[in-house]
């Protein structure tokens, strides 16, 4: 049981990690001018909410299989995901807004986010793998 | 689903044939496709038409380009002087050689030989005489660039024999390293400290001399030689690479050729007179010498006489320049010392004034290469004015031609300096030699500009001259920037109080004075306020761009972030980069010259590295200068790139090439969206769109293409097809709103010519048309998706007219407006926009090319802070008209009929873009206005108008301790209505400023407040009005603590603001208590939001009068200090404070609002002015609403009335006028500009000093 579930954590981190890789080049890109804000906000905004889902389900999975400590590690984040998602005001087009994200700064701190988020996945999957490891050889 | 219908109205139905075939022939007589035929007549055509009225008269001067190349670097040798003039003008040059041979015996003083024994290495060796001409030269551009050289050395020279040397140098080759203005100015200079000019007298006897010795010239070879000489100086860079402030003064005085052409013509008779006059003072001053320099003055005149071709007061002046020591050094006679000073000193400045004036009059007029753009005669800006003004001076032959110069150049300078009685100390007397700190050196070729950064005060001082200088006192003056100019003038009290602009001769600058807040009763000027002017040196002030379109927050732009945080003030760029111009250089050549790597386009403030190469401003990468940028079509020369206009203007405009297109220009295309149902048929703006519309149908902008349609909608949308050859207009209606299509793709966008008389049958049937319906709802989602889809194949300019909350459809809104909350005093909600359609499609819209411009004529709620997206974001314009009906609110219908009058007929830019860029080290963060921000300094502009305004925040990324300037530059390209792609560039050019004290001394504070305006409106919708409201009273206190914590020394007990900010607590409280940001005062959502819209994107000047309104007495107007405009007497009464402790019973006021008028009228008014201006016989007879002042013969009325419409003038919008009885319900909407009182939810000024102060001391 462990072994699964530390096994699919495993993959939906990847996953997670490969979501924050796509954030960070699409936004570089943006940054360099190859693409318009249009469509690097309407590439983008279409994976905010997997990366939500992804990551709450990670969350609730800990939660239940009652690792505490991964399952407090991984509340903050998630709360902040699910956060940036309900703040975003009725009038925007998702958590990246192409007429705003060139204003006070906000690309910049959509990186700045990307590239902590994709610190922080990269710690849980290794973490997950040591997870995974130490539960196999339990087994 | 669809019904094609035909017309529904009987009022439209019966058509007859001639009408029809009167159409039919009209479309064939404009065939549809692209007409080239007018567009050519608009840049080049005008170019070569001018060509001739330039040059026609002085066809040799053509022949100048390839002598000038023959003797490019390198190729001294080949050449002597004198056999170069000799083959080009081989009779006609005699007297030159003369001269040539005259200062070779003077330059056997011993001055002159060690001056020889400077040059560098003599390429040359041709013959004593030219080597001495070389020896010459290069002390005189030794003289000029080295800063360390005082400027009375110029004085010692010319008043002493050694002046032959540099006279000589002059004579010889032709001017060194400047050219002809500088040798004559430099000779009537050294001479006038000796020799009082006004005691000359006309000096008769010298001119008969100078006329004898010049019977033999005609004009014509004179010129031409100087042209020689003058190239030969150019193409001579080897012995001392010039240092780019003698670059820079150089193109300012060869700016005096270009002028040369353009007054040939019109009056060469007086002009010769002028400088016969001129160069006989000069000659009367060196007559104690000898003979010699009497004929060295000839020759000297002789020289300079093709500068001085434009009238005399340019070589004069330029003169003046030049004897400025260059760069750091601390500039002897500043110009900025306009009150009292020593008699020859004040002359001199008077002189320095004129070259100011004058060379830009000269740049201004650049007929070659500048055609006047659109339908702009008359001239306009300040360099425009005084041109006139100039021309008339030197039209009239005056004996003494000194004082004519200065009185015809610069005649206001001087009154006022005669007027201010104060004596205050001349800030240096000329001879002073200072040790120059920050001296040009050749390896400072690094910096862009080479220009140290003087000492504070002589800029400070200087503030008044471009005041003083821009006035045109007969030529009429529109943009705001011109108004204010002419205003000065007459104001004798006009030094005293521009507080921060009198003259002092302290260390401290004016606008560093500290001024007590709380003391101070009366902190507003009598005069409208002016930009700061950066403190450059005076070459590249003139150069730089107007503040009316280009305005930075802080004109000292501080050294580093850290700097700036502490100085916690906003740093940030207002632009206003389309308006109305009538004088524009537009240039049209094959390559337009842009720095490879950051591609910014070639502009005054770059450097020239050598004839072949520049040095961008704002990246610092070397560039070469392409072949076709040598060639001058101004002067008709070849390797002067330094002088072409886009090099001279700040402001220019270039007609791209095909390189700058995606797709051929498109044509001009207007579709017009009309709401219909029961609600806009009430209100009854159809009457007045239609009249507009039909009124001024031909004068919309564009050419043979353009194209026109119509839509009207309620809870279906009804198309309009007016295809040629139809008898009448035919409707189609479409009541699928779900999903909405084009029934006839293809002839529903007509062409306006081919289709005018279905064009008109259609406005004049449509406010009939709907009389009877019953329909209240509106589709306005689906009435916009299907213009974008009518649009997106072209592009243009949808105007959408809608007067209720949208209810069907994509794109519907709810109210969100609670009436109880209108007065809040903690949330105000809903600032935001309800859904995302409208982004959604306003990006779509963008994407196309489309704009959606938005008139809301609404009674009730329309939730426009939704609705607005769809302009702002297409780069549209928005305008409200609250509770909106054609007979119970005629002043909004006035209003509405004359907007719309400017709407269609104001100029119109199409797929414009807009890129921003600055010197590198500085970034831009945030932008406001309307537009799309495509990627991180690119705006993109579906449409451009002259009415909309742009802020940019910026931060300094990387210190700027390397650099002493700064430049910016916006360039805006986009389509003309007549279909040609056009480019309009602004450059600005600011110090550089290490010291806290120097960044708050260059505060614009009325630039700092509108940027602050749109930030807490950003901050508003995206955080809470009350958060904005203390980010306002924070940036007050936060400023004015850090100014009293670092930069006064004086004791913290007292509020403490300099001079440059000591507006900036009122003009926050204005804002404070502006609708977009009030509290407690009860204001609707939608005029709350429309505020905002209007101070997102409204250019500075209006949004100036929007946040703090002027205030005139204007019972008791007097023509003291008036200004004539157009034959009008207009008089300038003061501002009064917005305060009711200003209103008396007695008095009648007028208040300018920017978009509306308030005459308030005190109860126990003058009875007389009431029956002179009203018209009516006493106080109680005026009626409530009033919105006309009539036209009475009196004298008091006369000046009413001239000087409403001279206000009224000066701003797009014609703003509607309301005459306001005390005592009437109306007077609220008065009073609530009073910002200075006290309300029962907001401060007084007072109370919000007291606040600001207690939280300074918290």
């Amino acid at each position: 049981m462990e072994t699964v579930v530390f096994v699919f954590s495993l993959l939906d981190c990847c996953a997670l990690i490969f979501l924050s890789v796509y954030f960070i080049i699409t936004l570089s890109d943006l940054e360099c001018d190859y693409i318009n804000a249009r469509s690097c906000c309407s590439k983008l905004n279409k994976w905010v909410i997997p990366e939500v889902v992804g990551h709450t389900i990670i969350t609730v999975l800990m939660l239940i299989s009652l690792h505490w400590f991964i399952f407090l590690l991984n509340l903050p984040v998630a709360t902040w995901n699910i956060y940036r998602l309900i703040m975003v005001p009725s009038g925007n087009m998702g958590v990246f807004d192409p007429t705003e994200i060139h204003n006070r700064g906000q690309l910049k701190s959509h990186m700045k986010e990307a590239m902590i988020k994709l610190g922080f996945h990269l710690l849980c999957f290794f973490m997950y793998l040591y997870s995974m490891i130490l539960a196999l050889i339990n087994d | 689903m669809s019904a094609p219908a035909g017309s529904p109205h009987p009022a439209a139905s019966a058509r007859i044939p001639p009408k029809l075939g009167g159409a039919a022939a009209s479309g064939a007589a404009a065939p549809a496709g692209p007409g080239p035929g007018p567009h050519q007549q608009n840049g080049p055509a005008q170019n070569q038409m001018q060509v001739p009225s330039g040059y026609g008269l002085y066809p040799q001067n053509y022949v100048a380009p390839s002598g000038h190349y023959s003797q490019g670097p390198g190729k001294m040798t080949s050449l002597p002087l004198d056999s170069q003039s000799g083959d080009y003008y081989p009779g006609l040059y005699t007297v030159p050689t003369q001269n040539v041979v005259t200062p070779n015996t003077a330059s056997q003083q011993p001055g002159a030989q060690q001056m020889y024994g400077r040059v560098p290495p003599a390429p040359h060796v041709v013959g004593s005489a030219l080597g001495s001409f070389q020896g010459a030269m290069s002390s005189a551009s030794h003289l000029q660039t080295s800063a360390s050289q005082p400027y009375s050395s110029f004085v010692n020279h010319y008043n002493s024999p050694a002046m032959y040397s540099v006279n000589s140098s002059v004579a010889s080759q032709g001017l060194p390293s400047t050219c002809g203005h500088y040798a004559l100015s430099a000779v009537s200079n050294a001479s006038y400290p000796g020799v009082p000019y006004p005691s000359l007298p006309a000096g008769d006897p010298y001119r008969q001399q100078m006329l004898t010795s010049q019977s033999a010239l005609t004009v014509r070879p004179i010129r031409e030689s100087s042209l020689s000489g003058q190239n030969t100086a150019v193409s001579h860079p080897s012995p001392l690479p010039p240092p780019p402030s003698q670059q820079y003064q150089q193109q300012q005085s060869l700016s005096g050729y270009s002028t040369f052409s353009w007054s040939a013509p019109g009056l060469p008779s007086t002009q010769d007179n002028l400088i016969r006059n001129h160069t006989s003072q000069v000659a009367a001053n060196n007559n104690p010498t000898n003979t010699v320099a009497d004929s060295l003055s000839r020759s000297v005149m002789q020289n300079v006489q093709p500068p001085k071709s434009s009238p005399v007061v340019s070589t004069v002046l330029s003169g003046a320049s030049s004897t400025r020591p260059p760069p750091a050094a601390p500039r002897p006679a500043e110009p900025a010392a306009s009150v009292a000073q020593p008699p020859e000193l004040s002359q001199q400045k008077g002189m320095q004034y004129g070259e100011y004036v004058n060379n830009q009059a000269s740049s201004a007029p650049t007929p070659l290469s500048s055609t006047s753009d659109d339908e702009e005669e008359e001239e306009e800006d300040e360099e425009a004015g005084v041109d006139s003004s100039s021309t008339t001076s030197s039209a009239s032959p005056m004996p003494n031609s000194y004082d004519a110069l200065e009185g015809g150049s610069y005649p206001d300078m001087l009154s006022s300096s005669a007027s201010s009685p104060a004596p205050e100390p001349a800030p240096e007397p000329d001879p002073a030699p200072a040790p120059a700190p920050a001296v040009p050196q050749p390896s400072k070729l690094a910096k862009p500009f080479g220009y140290g950064y003087p000492a504070l005060q002589p800029g400070y001082q200087n503030a008044t001259t471009p005041l003083n200088s821009g006035v045109p006192p007969s030529s009429p003056g529109y943009s705001g920037f011109q108004q204010y100019a002419q205003q000065y003038p007459g104001m004798n009290q006009l030094s005293s109080s521009l507080g921060g602009l009198s003259l002092q001769s302290s260390s401290q600058p004016e606008s560093l004075r500290p001024v007590n807040l709380t003391q101070e009763r009366n902190i507003l000027p009598m005069t409208p306020v002016w930009a700061p002017v950066p403190n450059l040196n005076s070459d590249l002030r003139k150069l730089n761009c107007s503040p009316d379109s280009f305005r930075c927050t802080l004109t000292n732009i501080p050294q580093t972030q850290a700097l700036l945080n502490k100085a916690k003030l906003p740093l940030g760029l207002l632009l206003h980069p389309f308006r109305d111009l009538t004088q524009l250089p537009v240039i049209t050549s094959n390559t337009i010259v842009r720095c490879r790597s950051c591609r910014t386009y070639i502009n005054p403030f770059v450097s020239f590295i050598d004839q072949r190469r520049w040095k961008c401003n704002l990246c610092y990468r070397i560039n070469d200068v392409p072949e076709e940028f040598m060639y001058n079509p101004i002067t008709r020369s070849y390797g002067e790139p330094h002088k072409r206009p886009e090099v001279q203007n700040s402001t220019v405009e270039f007609i791209a090439s095909s390189d700058y297109m995606l797709r051929p220009p498109q044509p001009a295309v207007y579709l017009f969206v009309l709401d219909v149902s029961h609600n806009a048929v009430e209100a009854g703006y159809l009457t007045v769109l239609c009249q507009s519309l039909l009124e001024n149908l031909d004068k919309l902008p564009g050419d043979s293409r353009t194209r026109i349609g119509f839509m009207t909608f309620d809870s279906t949308i009804h198309f309009y097809n007016l295809q040629e050859g139809l008898s009448q207009p035919q409707m189609l209606i479409v009541s699928d709103i779900d999903d909405v299509f084009l029934p006839t793709p293809d002839s529903l966008l007509v062409n306006l010519h081919e289709s005018k008389e279905l064009i008109k049958d259609l406005l004049n049937a449509l406010p009939n048309m709907f009389t009877n319906t019953r329909e209240t709802h509106s589709a306005l989602g689906p009435a916009l998706q299907a213009a974008f889809k009518l649009m997106s194949p072209t592009g243009g300019r949808v105007s959408v007219f809608q007067t209720q909350l949208p209810s069907l459809g994509a794109g519907l809104l709810q109210s969100r407006e609670d009436p109880n909350q209108r007065s809040s005093t903690k949330v105000v909600q809903h600032l935001g926009p309800a859904t995302d359609f409208y982004k959604k499609l306003a990006l779509d819209c963008s994407g196309q090319q489309t704009a959606v411009d938005l008139f809301l004529l609404s009674s009730q709620y329309s939730d426009l802070a939704s609705l607005a997206c769809i302009s702002r974001y297409s780069a549209g314009c928005i305008y409200y008209y609250p509770s909106f009906h054609y007979m119970h609110n005629p002043s909004q219908a006035e209003k509405l009929q004359k907007d719309l009058k400017r709407y269609l007929t104001r100029k119109i830019g199409f797929e414009a873009v807009m890129r921003i860029r600055c010197t590198k080290g500085l970034s831009m963060h945030t932008f406001h206005g309307n537009f799309f921000v495509r990627s991180t300094d690119l705006l993109s502009l579906a449409n451009i108008n002259p009415d909309a305004g742009f802020a940019v925040q910026l931060s300094i990324e990387e210190s700027l301790t390397d650099t002493s300037l700064v430049c910016f530059q916006t360039a805006l390209l986009y389509t003309s209505s007549k279909g040609e792609r056009r480019i309009r560039v602004h450059t600005l050019c600011l110090p550089v400023v290490s010291s806290l004290a120097d960044v708050y001394a260059g505060v614009d504070v009325q630039a700092a407040i509108c940027l602050l305006a749109n930030m807490a409106v950003d901050r508003s919708i995206s955080s809470s009005l009350s958060d904005a409201r203390d980010a306002l009273v924070n940036a007050v206190v936060d400023s004015l603590s850090a100014y009293g914590s670092t930069v006064s020394n004086l004791q913290h007990s007292a509020l403490i603001a300099p001079s440059s900010l000591k507006l900036f607590p009122l003009y926050v409280l204005a804002l404070l208590k502006q609708k977009a940001f009030r509290t407690g005062t009860s204001t609707r959502l939608d005029d709350r939001v429309y505020a905002m819209c209007q101070i997102k994107c409204q250019p500075l000047v209006h949004l100036m009068k929007m946040i703090h309104p002027n205030l005139y007495r204007i019972d008791r107007l007097t023509d003291e200090g008036a200004i004539h405009v157009n034959d009008r007497v207009v008089p300038q009464p003061p501002l009064q404070k917005l305060s009711a402790e200003k209103l008396t019973r007695e008095g009648a006021f007028l208040m300018d609002c920017g978009s509306a008028f308030y005459i308030w009228i005190g109860k126990s008014c003058d009875n007389n002015f009431i029956e002179d201006v009203l018209g009516y016989p006493n106080f109680a007879s005026i009626p409530q609403k009033m919105t006309h002042l009539p036209e009475l013969d009196t004298l008091s009325s006369e000046r009413a009335r001239s000087f409403i419409t001279w206000l009224r003038d000066n701003r797009p919008l014609s703003p509607v006028l309301h005459v306001v009885k005390d005592e009437s319900p109306a007077k609220t909407e008065f009073f609530q500009h009073l910002i200075e009182d006290r309300t029962e939810a907001a401060f007084s000024y007072y109370e919000f000093l007291l606040h600001v102060q207690q939280q300074i001391c918290k």
